[in-house]
């Protein structure tokens, strides 16, 4: 797909402070061992990496301190965390399922 | 819906979990997870057959339910109970018009509890905003309302229910009021097809995150009314392709799911996911089903929720096992390279047209049937639309005793 810089799209960075809207459920699935994030006819199944940025969406924390955050935790590189997290969120955005 | 949407991030893949026969979901079939990778992840709850409106396309069956043989509020809290116990995520709540059941609360509130996702798919003429502030109270997720067109006069054509576009458009206004993420569901043929772009000037004004471009699929009543709602080759692929840049345009802003219409295809759709996969339905009467258009394959039998444990029908009915897998396939699905990616298309389809529901999806090219069914498509949609057989009980006790005859190959 065509990259586009619709009006109304929201464009993650370092300094965007994501949260995740009401509407969406990030649980557990028991039976199945995994996460799954439940949205309108949608369900995700976001692995480790991904689970442990969505917990930090807060809306409070930026882009930059969840990266900071997971650095520390997984005693990696922060500029490669920061950059697939600011990747990781911008799908999500894209489909309605993070917000500024 | 395209590969690369599905997939998603490389974190986060995701699937669909669409009441649509199309795309429909994919459970896991391996033996080395656990029971629950076994069930399905979505349920599709057709509450009741009443409905306000009559729409000549209702996915409903030709035979419609009555009101005494609906299942009662226990029965189907039990039905929630047992749907989140076994490991179903999504259950979209539909009908006819759910909203019609007067325990509809009773019921979102068992499924709320059993950890379900619960989608509310509603005509919403008959919805007032207390008792939707009621229904997210009870911790209703998500609201999809049906716009029949949106040019007024024929969507209330269409539906045959005067007043209905306000209605809709009132209800729509309090889903995001109250916070809910709300879907505008367009159901296109060729009396409605020219709308495709003001549905989605609809969709942006009213705050939706999803609009559903949802070409009718010609089952049950759009079977019968075929040759009124059908479209043309060149009305279809001018609409995909006007989706497709739309979509592009709009990324990031309104989500636009497409279920497109199969006579011009020529790959059959992964029916439902591939049967007794990923979904079922339970009708109005506590049937279980491994997609909402099952009963036309006559010879199935199907168990009800009140003689047997929901998770013991998914795994031994004879009805969800058999078009399991590949084993029941015929050439030449069989040795196709595309068996498990397709599982053969759908097996209503092949039964309405070719009369085995064993037989390819004549909507795949190599059906010896595809042929007879495009030119059967290019013949309707060229004549003059035939006027609706509105979807009415008054209606039903004919439709469901006419005719329908297979294609008969020629000779």
């Amino acid at each position: 797909m065509a990259e586009t810089t619709s009006a109304g799209r929201l464009i993650v960075d370092q300094q965007t402070r994501p949260y995740l809207p009401s509407y969406l459920k990030l649980r557990h699935d028991p039976g199945r061992g995994r996460w799954v994030l439940l949205a309108p006819e949608r369900i995700l199944t976001p692995d480790e990496t991904a689970v442990a940025v969505l917990k930090l969406c807060d809306g409070k924390r930026t882009v930059e301190e969840i990266a900071k955050a997971l650095a520390a935790e997984y005693a990696a590189p922060v500029e490669v965390i920061a950059a697939d997290i600011q990747e990781l969120l911008q799908g999500l955005a894209d489909k309605g399922y993070v917000r500024a | 819906m395209s590969e690369t949407e599905l997939k998603g991030n490389g974190h986060c893949p995701a699937v669909v979990v669409d009441d649509e026969p199309t795309s429909g979901v994919s459970g896991s079939t391996s033996a080395s997870e656990v029971l629950c990778a076994l069930s399905p992840v979505g349920l599709l709850a057709e509450l009741t057959h009443r409905c306000p409106l009559q729409c000549p396309y209702c996915s409903n069956p030709l035979e419609l339910e009555r009101v005494n043989k609906e299942l009662t509020t226990g029965e189907w809290v039990s039905v929630m109970e047992q749907a989140g116990a076994m490991g179903i995520l999504q259950v979209h709540l539909s009908g006819g018009e759910p909203t019609a059941r007067k325990d509809l609360e009773e019921i979102v509130s068992a499924a709320a509890k059993a950890g379900l996702y619960t989608n509310l798919i509603t005509a919403a003429v008959t919805l007032n905003r207390p008792r939707l502030e009621e229904l997210v109270k009870r911790g209703l997720d998500h609201v999809q309302i049906s716009f029949q067109d949106v040019d007024a006069e024929n969507a209330e054509r269409i539906g045959a229910y005067p007043g209905a576009t306000q209605k809709k458009r009132d209800v729509a206004h309090w889903v995001t009021e109250l916070g809910l993420p709300l879907t505008i569901n367009a159901p296109i043929h060729r009396q409605n097809i020219h709308s495709v772009g003001r549905y989605i000037e609809l969709a942006l004004e009213l705050g939706a995150q999803r609009l559903e471009v949802a070409h009718v699929q010609y089952y049950g009543w759009a079977y019968l009314n075929r040759a009124a709602l059908i479209p043309t080759y060149e009305q279809t692929v001018e609409s995909i392709e006007f989706v497709e840049r739309e979509r592009a345009r709009l990324k990031g802003v309104l989500t636009i799911d497409m279920v497109v219409p199969d006579y011009y295809a020529k790959r059959p759709k992964p029916c439902m996911g591939g049967w007794g996969k990923g979904f079922m339905n339970i009708t109005p009467a506590g049937k279980v089903l491994p997609c909402h258009a099952a009963e036309t394959i006559g010879h199935l039998k199907f168990d009800n929720v009140k003689d047997r444990p929901l998770l013991d029908i998914w795994l031994n009915s004879e009805a969800f096992n058999a078009f399991r897998g590949t084993s029941w396939m015929k050439e030449p699905c069989r040795s196709c390279a595309f068996r498990e990616i397709d599982w053969g298309g759908c097996r209503c389809q092949a039964m309405a047209i070719t009369g085995d529901a064993r037989n390819t999806d004549p909507a795949c090219a190599l059906s010896p049937y595809h042929g007879e069914m495009v030119a059967l498509a290019h013949s309707e949609a060229a004549q003059p639309p035939k006027p609706f057989i509105y979807r009415n009980p008054h209606n039903a006790p004919s439709a469901a005793k006419s005719e329908q005859r297979p294609l008969v190959l020629a000779e």
